[in-house]
């Protein structure tokens, strides 16, 4: 029980996806510009990450060494079309507003990287931790991200205004303001560590 | 090096005392930036004035600002660069901006794209290019409301207008385009300090003749956005006396930090701001391409020095 929450916590700020990994940033770059956006693309992304994670541990004895990418990206191919349905079946505007990314999900670089370098060494139980950190990991780094867009892009957070007399600096909604964003992101939480790591 | 023991510490050679040191250069910028001050204030009242003053305070409080939390020397401020970059960007803005604007763009050029990357020397893009960029890109209706031109000593000028690029560049009907003599001397809408040519001219001149310039810059680009103009059928002289091109290439594209150290990577420098400012004014969608052309050139410029390196001395060709 103590590994499952050493894998779980070390998803979340350790080894961050986006964050500190820099991994996968397409997606979290392209969608961010609202909070909604970010919290559907997290859940799409957490749903897939689990499940690859879960299924590549667990067929683990049986996946051929030689082949096993196509085999992983077989997996993930499997649960990227089951949220890509469902996105679209039950929330369409969402399925609009994300577009390409949810069908790139397949080939996103943080799954991959875990299905090979995690969950195809370790067995089911900690692959499941492992799956549960980089997905809470990702979705604050996506949902920080959109929050600050969001608010200095267009002045809301869920469509909903805070500061009435505020005039939104446009660019945080365009591509430079993601990587400002990210940036800043990235910078934090690097001065945080290494306050704690001094102490 | 303000400390007794630092005295004592004995440089590499040559050990020759020169008092032409990084506050003397930008004192010197500031100095030959007057006049377009001055007839900025002339031909848009007073209210510019109290931009270029508001920016200039805003850029040193920003840059106290973040050498405090950088756990830096306050004495750094004195290197005068603060008061350039926030005195370039004043006179980049459009006469009849708000207060805050000066404020949020010096903020973004000291903090965002100065400071962050460690100070002077360090920055890979020029600090007041970056807050323009910034400020245009994030309150377009904002940055792009010009006023006419009213001389004498007033308030501000409220007769709006549009620039002669835009003019040019839009078709715009009820507007005529001003004359070439108007464009030398200024007499046009735009942004605070880029309408006197004249003047612009004068003081890249003293900049060049007290080698704080490379003059390769500001020629190579001014012939290339000339030479290209004349090649694509457009008025060649309206386009290098209208816009920012003069102040961009004099004062903006010539940066110590941000430019080639080679003479070769200069004038590649130049013609490739050139180049990308003509694109941009026409086939782009802004009518005025200085500020992004310098800024990409801005980002070519290790490229630049990384393939244009001078000969060692002794050194064979292949």
């Amino acid at each position: 029980m103590k590994e499952f929450f050493k894998y779980l916590i070390n998803g979340i700020f350790k080894e961050n996806p986006v964050l500190v990994l820099m991994i996968g940033l397409c997606s979290v770059l392209a969608v961010s510009t609202t909070v909604e956006n970010a919290i559907g693309m997290g859940l799409a992304f957490s749903f897939v990450m689990i499940f690859s994670n879960l299924f590549v541990s667990s067929l683990r004895p049986i996946i051929p060494n030689n082949i096993r990418i196509p085999i992983f990206i077989v997996v993930i191919a499997t649960f990227t079309t089951i949220v890509d349905l469902i996105i679209s079946a039950y929330f369409p505007e969402l399925y609009k507003a994300l577009g390409i990314f949810i069908p790139l999900i397949v080939v996103n670089c943080i799954i991959i990287g875990r299905a090979e370098g995690f969950a195809y060494k370790h067995n089911v139980v900690e692959s499941l931790a492992d799956g549960v950190g980089i997905s809470i990991g990702y979705i604050w780094a996506i949902v920080a991200l959109g929050l600050i867009r969001e608010f200095l892009g267009s002045g809301t957070v869920l469509d909903k205004v805070i500061i009435q007399s505020f005039n939104p600096a446009k660019v945080f909604s365009m591509p430079p303001g993601a990587f400002w964003g990210i940036a800043l992101l990235m910078g934090i939480l690097k001065w945080v560590q290494q306050k704690i790591s001094r102490r | 090096m303000r400390s007794e023991e630092t005295k004592l510490i004995v440089s590499s050679s040559p050990h020759i005392y020169e008092k032409e040191d990084v506050s003397y250069a930008m004192k010197q910028v500031v100095f030959s930036l007057i006049p377009a001050v001055i007839v900025g204030t002339y031909l848009f009242g007073i209210y510019s004035l109290i931009i270029v003053l508001i920016s200039i305070l805003s850029a040193v409080f920003w840059e106290g600002i973040s050498l405090i939390i950088r756990k830096k020397p306050l004495y750094i401020l004195g290197d005068y660069s603060a008061i350039v970059t926030g005195l370039l960007l004043a006179l980049t803005l459009p006469p009849n901006v708000p207060f805050w604007i000066p404020v949020v763009g010096t903020a973004v050029a000291i903090i965002l794209a100065k400071q962050v990357f460690g100070g002077l020397g360090e920055n890979f893009l020029n600090p007041a290019l970056v807050g323009r960029a910034f400020l245009l890109s994030s309150w377009p209706q904002i940055m792009t409301s010009w006023i006419e031109p009213k001389k004498g000593i007033f308030w501000a000028s409220n007769v709006t207008t549009a620039t002669p690029l835009a003019i040019e560049k839009l078709k715009l009907s009820g507007y005529s385009l001003p004359n070439y003599w108007d464009l030398l001397i200024g007499n046009r809408a735009g942004c605070i300090g880029e309408t006197s040519v004249i003047l612009l001219l004068l003081g890249g001149l003293w900049l060049i003749y007290k080698k704080i310039v490379d003059w390769r810059i500001p020629f190579s680009y001014i012939l290339t956005v000339f030479m290209f103009s004349l090649i694509v059928g457009k008025d060649p002289i309206f386009q290098i006396l209208s816009g920012g091109l003069f102040l961009g290439a004099f004062f903006m594209a010539t940066d110590w930090v941000t430019t080639p150290l080679t003479s070769q990577g200069r004038v590649i420098f130049g013609i490739g701001a050139g180049l990308f400012t003509i694109v941009i004014r026409f086939w782009g969608s802004y009518p005025e391409g200085v500020t992004y052309g310098i800024l990409v050139m801005n980002a070519l410029t290790p490229l630049i020095d990384k393939f244009i390196k001078p000969r060692k001395f002794g050194e064979v060709k292949k």
